[in-house]
């Protein structure tokens, strides 16, 4: 009873600081802010999919599949902004269900590989068919959310505070399904099908069906946070979802460290205020690839586990710390 | 037509010779050390680089910068293979991603040093073997190709004929078997690493005059290369050699009755198609997979 208490002040604690976040930063700052929320998204979805132990290669350009639906199903059939980005992600989750046929098959770096191929297929895809993808210069001008009001605040979409707002209410309800999903007998099922693959199909487990499903979900996340990003810049190309992006979320990801749900989204929001304090501030933007490669160099060397290990070794440290002394009081 | 067929011919064969050399490279070390090398189209980049500083702009001799480039790229691949394929030997995916992450500190190494701007590099010579009014053969591309030719021979006189050699495939075979002969794995490994970066550097370099080079010019080579390991089959340096051919034939006859784009799509849609139906590659064992 008290616990849950105290986590509900806790939570309606972080909703208030999200809330009032953006009004205590600069207009660029805002704008990182935005891409930073839907980066979580990416993030937490991608983690989703490594549930069942599988690393795929193809993740950013799932995403991309969800911004290039949406964005075409707004500016072509002239389909209303949060219905397209809805129907990018389910298009998302129809293209990881089509690719799981084959991806399934294959284990381990064999998936790895062949996550990428597929990725890099749908990406020359991109680039060949100027109709309707664009080609190489990809798609221009993707309608804006329009604005609304809902009473006691107003949407205009010219400004970074309110796409954050959306971003932030989207993003979530997204972690909060993602949450319930991995709490739910499917998500220990997920997490069975990674530690005890043989186990768990030796117990009627169908093994395959589950690893599908957990990459179709993350797939329709990754897909919606793709739509969220296509609305908000306005210009998508295939280079917009390239390998380098994915390498970004990969080091999130494993600096993070996977075994938490909290660990992916830590290493984002660490990473990306490191990025954005210490290396636009310096002046070595450019820098950003070089700095991320060796970071992921050392985190896999170094800290396997990543950053939720070290918070999870202070927690535990405290746990005991208090534990010692709830025993020397029952002592005297 | 036929003139068409004889000149796309002669250049699939000058496609299939480096492509060949970068994805032995690529067999080889991961035979030895179980790990897939995803830096490596980044390592052709830093050989072509070599003939950009020592060639182009230090306007030393092209043969010199061959060699300087070979070497060098060796060494990094010496470099790699300390700093992090050994201690993560255990953690083949760690491997991969640690691979990963040099990549992006390779690209921006480049960037910063020469800039992300195509560079040109001066032709070597213009001579051309002409063949009929239509097929045409460039000396250079000749040049390129009996290279390549003489690297792979010598890199099977040396697998199959001297006691490193041995080693080397001893220890692909069964690492631990090896090492109970009193094989350092380390040492192997080393010699793997070196061999598999140099080939995919002077692969690099060879081919520097004729190509653009630019700091993300590895990302198709490393689509190619492991397109052809996985066809060949992970493991098996024969069937690198044999697939980098044939898969240079189909790339270079779609780009040309088609487009190059198309071609790409063709060439990866083999890999998944070969990754499902023989996971193991055409020339591979089942047991090494």
């Amino acid at each position: 009873m008290h616990s849950s208490v105290t986590s509900l002040a806790a939570i309606l604690g972080l909703g208030a600081v999200l809330l009032a976040l953006p009004h205590a930063l600069s207009f660029s700052q805002q704008e990182i802010l935005v891409f930073l929320t839907i980066n979580v998204l990416v993030v937490a979805s991608y983690r989703l999919l490594t549930l069942t132990g599988e690393w795929s290669l193809g993740h950013v350009v799932i995403m991309g599949v969800g911004a290039y639906a949406s964005a075409l199903l707004s500016k072509r059939l002239g389909v209303y902004v949060p219905v397209s980005m809805l129907l990018g992600a389910v298009t998302a989750a129809m293209v990881a269900l089509a690719l799981s046929f084959p991806l399934f098959r294959m284990k381990g770096f064999y998936f790895l590989i062949g996550s990428f191929a597929a990725g890099e297929i749908i990406r020359l895809l991109w680039k060949r068919f100027r109709d309707p993808f664009g080609g190489p210069k990809g798609i221009k001008k993707i309608d804006p959310m329009p604005d609304f009001d809902i009473g006691i605040y107003a949407f205009d979409f010219f400004e970074p505070v309110s796409y954050y707002y959306l971003a932030l209410a989207v993003v979530g309800v997204s972690l909060w399904i993602m949450w319930r999903i991995e709490r739910s007998p499917v998500g220990l099922t997920f997490h069975a099908v990674h530690w005890q693959d043989r186990l768990a199909e030796a117990s009627g487990v169908n093994v395959r069906a589950y690893r599908t499903l957990a990459f179709v979900l993350a797939s329709g996340f990754a897909g919606l946070s793709g739509a969220l990003l296509a609305h908000y810049i306005g210009t998508i190309n295939p280079n917009s979802f390239d390998v380098e992006q994915m390498v970004f979320v990969l080091t999130w990801t494993i600096v993070g460290g996977t075994a938490t749900f909290y660990g992916p989204i830590l290493g984002c929001v660490v990473l990306t205020i490191l990025n954005e304090i210490v290396l636009r501030e310096a002046g070595f933007e450019q820098m950003r690839p070089l700095i991320y490669g060796l970071i992921l160099i050392l985190s896999v060397l170094f800290m396997p586990k990543g950053l939720e290990s070290l918070v999870r070794g202070a927690l535990s440290w405290q746990n005991a710390r208090k534990k010692k002394v709830g025993e020397t009081q029952a002592t005297e | 037509m036929v003139e068409l067929l004889a000149q796309t011919g002669l250049n699939a064969l000058y496609a299939a010779s480096y492509t060949a050399l970068v994805a032995v490279g690529l067999v080889l070390i991961f035979g030895v050390m179980g790990v897939i090398n995803f830096a490596h189209g980044e390592l052709f980049m830093l050989g072509a680089y070599a003939i950009v500083a020592v060639y182009a702009d230090w306007n030393l001799p092209y043969l010199v910068a061959v060699a300087v480039g070979m070497t060098f790229v060796g060494i990094v691949g010496l470099g790699m293979e300390r700093a992090f394929f050994r201690p993560l030997r255990d953690n083949p995916l760690g491997g991969l991603v640690a691979s990963i992450g040099f990549l992006m500190i390779l690209q921006a190494l480049v960037s910063m040093g020469f800039g992300v701007r195509m560079e040109h590099v001066p032709p070597v010579t213009q001579d051309v073997i002409v063949i009929s009014e239509k097929v045409r053969l460039p000396v250079f591309r000749l040049a390129v190709i009996l290279a390549a030719v003489v690297l792979l021979a010598s890199l099977w006189a040396f697998l199959k004929r001297t006691r490193f050699g041995w080693a080397l495939r001893a220890s692909a075979q069964d690492p631990e078997a090896a090492a109970l002969q009193g094989i350092s794995i380390n040492q192997t490994a080393r010699i793997a690493m070196f061999i598999g970066a140099a080939l995919a550097g002077v692969a690099g370099a060879l081919t520097a005059p004729l190509i653009s080079v630019n700091p993300h010019m590895g990302h198709s080579v490393i689509v190619t290369a492991f397109i052809v390991i996985i066809v060949g089959g992970i493991g098996s340096l024969e069937g690198a050699v044999i697939v980098a051919v044939a898969y240079a034939f189909v790339h270079t006859f779609v780009t040309t009755f088609f487009d190059g784009v198309i071609a790409d799509i063709v060439g990866l849609l083999l890999l998944l198609v070969v990754l499902i139906v023989k996971p193991t590659g055409l020339f591979g064992s089942t047991d090494r997979a």
